[in-house]
C-alpha cells in the first residue's frame, strides 16, 4: 500500500515541473530550439568532415549520420530522463541534498525529477530525423536481426549513457571544485560514441570500449547491419554484447554512486 | 599599484586557489585532445595526406594548442553580469568608480594569465610528448602568436561582455545564450577548423568575428599562417576589436538607461 502511494508520487511530480517550464514559454521554446540547434552543430562537425574527406574511417556520409543519429537516440533519452545529476555539485554545494535525504523517496528519482528538462526532448528529436534521413540512403540489411539490433542499441545506448550520469554524480562526492573531470568520460564518451570507432587513437578507442562503453552505443551495431567486419579491438561481433556492457557500466556506476553517498556527511544547511 | 594591476592580480590569485579545477581542467581538455587528434588525423588521411592545408603535423598542432588556449579563451558559460543583473548586485558595480566594462576586462585578463600558466603549458608540454608532434622552430611564429592570443583574448571578452549586456534589456538570457554557443563553437574553428569549411560556411565564419578569438591565434601560433600573411591575419583581428569596442561602448551607453535595478 505505501509502495502504491509513492509510486503515485512521480506522475504528480512530473507533471508539476512540465506546468512550471511551460510557464514561462518563450524561455522554454528558445531553450529547446538551442537544444535542437546543438544536435545540428555535432551533425556541422560530421558534414565538414566528410566533405573533407567522403570515406572518414571506412564509412559514407550517411553511414556515419546512422552512427550519429543512433547514439543521439539514446544519449537523447538519457540525457532527458538523467542529466539533471549534472546539477549534484551546486546540490551539494547550496546544503539541498540533505533536503533530498530527510525525504522517504530513493535520492536518484528525487534528484533527475528536481528539474525535469522537457527541453532535451528536442534533441532526441533531432536524432530521430537523423535516422529517417540516414535510413534512406544506407545499404541496410533489413530483416528482423538487423531491426532488432539497430532498436537495441538505441535503448542499450540510453542505458549506457545514463549510468555514465549516474557515475559522474557518484564521482562528484568527491570532486567538490573538480567537477570538470567527469566531463571527460560523460561528453567526451558521447563524442566518441556519435562517430565511427573506427578514427580513434589506439587507448581512446579501448578505454571507450571497455570501460566506458560508448563505441558500442551505435559504431559497433551499425558495422553489424552493414555485415562488415570492424577492425583491431573493434570487431562487429562485440556489438552482440552490447547488453553485456550496459550491466558493466551500471555495475561501475551503482557501485561509484553508493560509495559517494555513504562518504557523503553533509555540507551545512 | 594602480587600480587595474590590482584588479588583475586579485582575479589571477582567486583562479590559482582552484588547484583541482585546474587539473580536472587540464584532465578533461587532455582526453579531448587525444579524441580530436584521431577525428582530425582520419579526415586528413581519408582525404589522401591532406585536408584544407593540414598535414598530419600540423592537424595534431592545431588541435594541441586548440586545446592548449582552451581555459584561457572560454567561449561560453559566463554569465557573470547577467546573474548580477537578475539580483540587484549590478547597481553596485554601476555605482564603482570604475567603468563596468573595463572593470570586467582587466578581472578578465588575470582570469586568463592563470589560466593559461596553470592549464594551457601544462597540456602543451603533455600533449607535444604524448602526440610527439615537434613545435616550429622560427621564434617569429611565436611574436605574431602570442599577438594573435591576446587579441583574440580581447575579442572574445568583448564577444561575451556583448552577451552579458542582453540582460539590461531582458532578464530571460538563456535562449540567447544557447543560440550564441551554437554559433561560436562552429564558427570560431573550435569544433572542426574554418579550413576545412566547405565555401559557404567559410564564408558565414568570416563574415562573424568567431574566427578571430580562436582560429586565427591557432594559425599564428602554430606556424600555419607565415610571411606577409600573418600582417593581413593580424589586421582582421584589429577590425573585428575596433567594431566590437564601438558596439559594446553603445551597448553599455544605452543599455544602463534601460536597466531596471531588481530587488532593493
Amino acid at each position: 500500500m505505501v509502495e502504491d502511494r509513492v509510486l503515485s508520487v512521480w506522475p504528480t511530480i512530473i507533471a508539476a515541473r512540465i506546468r512550471s517550464q511551460w510557464a514561462y514559454r518563450v524561455s522554454f521554446l528558445l531553450n529547446a530550439v538551442g537544444s535542437f540547434f546543438t544536435g545540428l552543430l555535432e551533425f556541422a562537425e560530421i558534414f565538414v568532415l566528410l566533405s573533407a574527406s567522403p570515406v572518414y574511417g571506412g564509412m559514407t556520409l550517411p553511414e556515419v549520420t546512422l552512427v550519429f543519429a543512433l547514439a543521439s537516440l539514446g544519449f537523447g533519452f538519457a540525457d532527458l530522463v538523467f542529466g539533471q545529476m549534472d546539477s549534484l555539485p551546486s546540490f551539494i554545494r547550496q546544503g539541498q541534498l540533505e533536503s533530498f535525504l530527510t525525504k522517504p523517496l530513493p535520492l536518484v528519482p528525487q534528484m533527475i525529477t528536481s528539474s525535469f528538462q522537457l527541453r532535451r526532448l528536442a534533441r532526441v528529436i533531432f536524432g530521430a530525423v537523423a535516422l529517417v534521413v540516414a535510413v534512406q540512403f544506407v545499404d541496410v540489411v533489413w530483416e528482423p536481426w538487423s531491426v532488432l539490433v539497430m532498436v537495441g542499441s538505441v535503448v542499450f545506448g540510453f542505458a549506457i549513457y545514463s549510468s555514465l550520469f549516474v557515475l559522474a554524480g557518484g564521482c562528484q562526492f568527491w570532486l567538490i571544485n573538480g567537477t570538470e573531470f567527469t566531463n571527460a568520460f560523460v561528453y567526451g564518451g558521447k563524442y566518441v560514441g556519435q562517430l565511427p570507432g573506427s578514427v580513434m587513437l589506439a587507448p581512446i578507442r579501448v578505454f571507450f570500449t571497455f570501460v566506458v562503453p560508448t563505441t558500442v552505443t551505435a559504431y559497433l551495431p551499425v558495422l553489424l547491419v552493414l555485415q562488415r567486419p570492424g577492425q583491431e579491438v573493434l570487431p562487429s561481433w562485440l556489438a552482440w554484447f552490447t547488453p553485456v556492457f550496459a550491466i558493466w557500466s551500471w555495475l561501475l556506476a551503482t557501485l561509484v554512486w553508493r560509495a559517494g553517498v555513504r562518504k557523503y556527511t553533509g555540507a551545512g544547511g | 599599484m594602480s587600480p587595474y594591476l590590482q584588479l588583475i592580480a586579485a582575479e589571477f590569485r582567486r583562479q590559482s586557489t582552484y588547484r583541482l579545477a585546474l587539473a580536472a581542467g587540464i584532465f578533461t581538455n587532455g582526453v579531448f585532445g587525444l579524441i580530436r587528434a584521431g577525428v582530425l588525423l582520419a579526415a586528413v588521411e581519408g582525404a589522401g595526406g591532406e585536408a584544407g592545408g593540414y598535414d598530419a603535423r600540423s592537424a595534431l598542432l592545431y588541435v594541441l594548442w586548440g586545446q592548449a588556449i582552451l581555459g584561457m579563451i572560454p567561449m561560453w558559460g559566463w554569465n557573470e553580469i547577467a546573474d548580477r543583473v537578475r539580483t540587484g548586485e549590478i547597481a553596485v558595480d554601476l555605482a564603482r568608480p570604475m567603468d563596468l566594462q573595463t572593470y570586467w576586462w582587466f578581472r578578465d585578463i588575470g582570469r586568463a594569465a592563470m589560466q593559461f600558466l596553470g592549464r594551457g603549458l601544462p597540456i602543451l608540454v603533455l600533449g607535444s610528448i604524448v602526440l610527439q608532434v615537434a613545435p616550429p622552430t622560427d621564434p617569429l611564429v611565436y611574436l605574431a602568436g602570442v599577438i594573435g592570443m591576446v587579441l583574440g583574448l580581447a575579442i572574445n571578452y568583448l564577444c561575451r561582455y556583448a552577451m552579458n549586456l542582453i540582460s539590461f534589456w531582458t532578464l530571460e538570457t538563456q535562449g540567447y545564450q544557447i543560440l550564441y554557443m551554437v554559433g561560436v563553437s562552429l564558427l570560431s574553428g573550435f569544433y572542426v577548423p574554418v579550413h576545412l569549411f566547405p565555401d559557404w560556411l567559410l564564408a558565414i565564419a568570416q563574415a562573424s568575428p568567431f574566427p578571430a578569438l580562436y582560429q586565427y591565434p591557432i594559425d599564428l601560433i602554430s606556424g600555419r599562417v607565415t610571411g606577409a600573411e600573418v600582417f593581413n591575419v593580424l589586421g582582421i583581428q584589429l577590425v573585428w576589436l575596433a567594431i566590437l569596442l564601438v558596439l559594446t561602448r553603445v551597448l553599455t551607453h544605452f543599455g544602463a538607461r534601460r536597466l531596471v535595478i531588481q530587488g532593493g
